[in-house]
């Protein structure tokens, strides 16, 4: 038998495709640890966000330090921290938990500045005409601020989202049973990296670029209904620049 | 109605109003006029506290709001038309006037969408009512939050500059609207550049320089013949 050694060779990619439930399950474990980090992640940057913009300063100090806490370290210690120290506290939690909740905090911090940035562009006036007809804080926010806020900040926070999913990969270095993991076990135990890692790629891709297109049209689309402008826009996307 | 007691407010070192005193009867129409910057804007948005006065009383019939905890009180007495709109972008114009009244003062979406149409059609923009702010012209989207103001029924309404931020040929309108206001027994207080609406409508006009209540009066006196300096230099510029 004469077979080509190519890294992209045929029968390297046949082989891949026998073991396809091995790549589905992989993926279906990427797809459940995002959608849960994305959860805790819009949760913690919800509430950290309405606070940072409270006029209390110690809490805005508490979610000061958290974002800058979880946005200048990487992703990697955070993982390797729950992975390989929690344990000697007794503490001792799945790959997937860790995901959840490594990426959860850390993607927190960068919905935090988001939710932060979208809520400081909506115009003083706003709140002073709420005001103005009796609505307290509590029920400015509810009514009037939060849903104009939403409407700006999710092209940013489906670019966070994007980043989440690929972020996940992090899950690879802790024996995490994700996609990336998957493929980098399979593909060292076949000598076949090429097909996987482009079967892989593809499989991300596949999961991230339809978010990303639909975060920009629907960015286009608020900036021509004049809902926002498209400077206030580019503001608030560069909150997660440091990312 | 609405008396003012020594009203004074600094930002950092400027003295944006000095001392101030000014009783508004129940149903008087009351303009203030004045140079930029002279505070005009300012001492009516401390009848609501929009901003908070430095120091002085607030009184709404009777009772002090300039105190902690009165905020919903005063609040629940005035309404406010701003010179930028401030329609809510994210709501329809139907939306934008019943939200008040649905929120907080618990009227039911029938009671408040009948209450806002009778508005809509006090401004003759019921046609509009589906539409949202950002697609209509500014002298509409005035209307609009005079419409929004008016549908609260409160006894108060306070208008800061509001032809100020329109385009020349769209300040017609909204003065129309207010001048039809004034013919009710509203408490009106404007703020404004608009001598002819003062002429036309006011009860009195109140002249602001400096922070400082300089001279006030029945306007067609004042007009004729202001007895302050700055109130004549003032008005021989505006008035062609």
């Amino acid at each position: 038998m004469n077979r080509s050694t190519s890294p992209f060779a045929w029968w390297r990619f046949v082989k891949l495709f026998k073991d396809w439930r091995v790549f589905l399950d992989a993926l279906l474990v990427t797809v459940g640890v995002a959608l849960a980090a994305l959860a805790l992640a819009v949760a913690i940057g919800a509430v950290l966000g309405i606070i940072s913009t409270s006029r209390r300063k110690p809490l805005r100090a508490v979610t000061r330090v958290y974002v800058e806490f979880f946005q200048n370290i990487p992703l990697v210690i955070i993982a390797f921290f729950m992975f390989n120290a929690l344990p000697y506290a007794g503490i001792m939690l799945s790959t997937a938990t860790i995901g959840i909740l490594g990426v959860g905090f850390y993607h927190g911090a960068y919905v935090a500045e988001v939710v932060r940035a979208g809520i400081e562009s909506i115009p003083k006036g706003q709140f002073e005409a709420a005001h103005s007809q009796g609505f307290s804080y509590f029920s400015t926010m509810i009514h009037v601020v939060l849903p104009q806020t939403l409407t700006i900040i999710l092209p940013p926070l489906t670019n966070q989202a994007v980043n989440l999913v690929k972020n996940t990969s992090v899950l690879a270095m802790i024996s995490g049973g994700d996609l990336m993991y998957r493929t980098n076990s399979w593909a060292a135990d076949k000598a076949s990296y090429a097909p996987a890692l482009v079967v892989s790629g593809a499989l991300y891709f596949l999961l991230c670029f339809p978010l990303a297109t639909a975060a920009r049209a629907y960015e286009k689309r608020i900036i021509r209904a004049g809902l926002v402008t498209a400077a206030t826009e580019e503001k608030i996307i560069a909150v997660t620049d440091s990312e | 109605m609405i008396k003012l007691e020594n009203i004074c407010k600094t930002y950092g070192k400027l003295d944006a109003l000095k001392d101030i005193n000014l009783t508004v009867g129940e149903g008087e129409k009351v303009v203030i006029i004045g140079p930029s910057g002279s505070g005009k804007s300012t001492l009516i948005r401390c009848i609501n506290r929009i901003e908070e006065p430095t120091s002085g009383s607030v009184y709404i019939d009777g009772e002090l709001i300039t105190r902690k905890n009165a905020l919903q009180a005063v609040r629940k007495n005035c309404a406010m038309v701003f010179q930028s709109f401030n329609l809510y972008p994210h709501l329809s114009v139907l939306a934008n006037i019943t939200l008040a009244p649905m929120k907080l003062q618990k009227k039911s979406r029938r009671e408040a969408e009948e209450l806002a149409y009778h508005y809509l059609d006090r401004i003759g923009l019921r046609d509009k009512a589906r539409a949202k702010p950002t697609q209509l012209s500014g002298g509409q989207q005035q209307r609009i939050a005079i419409a929004r103001a008016l549908a609260t029924q409160q006894k108060i309404i306070l208008f800061d500059e509001p032809t100020s931020a329109l385009d020349p040929e769209m300040v017609q309108e909204v003065l129309d609207v207010m001048v039809s206001l004034s013919k009710e027994s509203i408490t009106m207080l404007v703020v404004t550049h608009e001598m002819g609406f003062a002429r036309e409508v006011a009860d009195r006009v109140v002249f602001m320089d400096d922070g400082v209540i300089v001279e006030e009066g029945e306007p067609n006196a004042f007009f004729e013949n202001p007895e302050n300096e700055r109130a004549r230099l003032f008005l021989s510029k505006i008035i062609r």
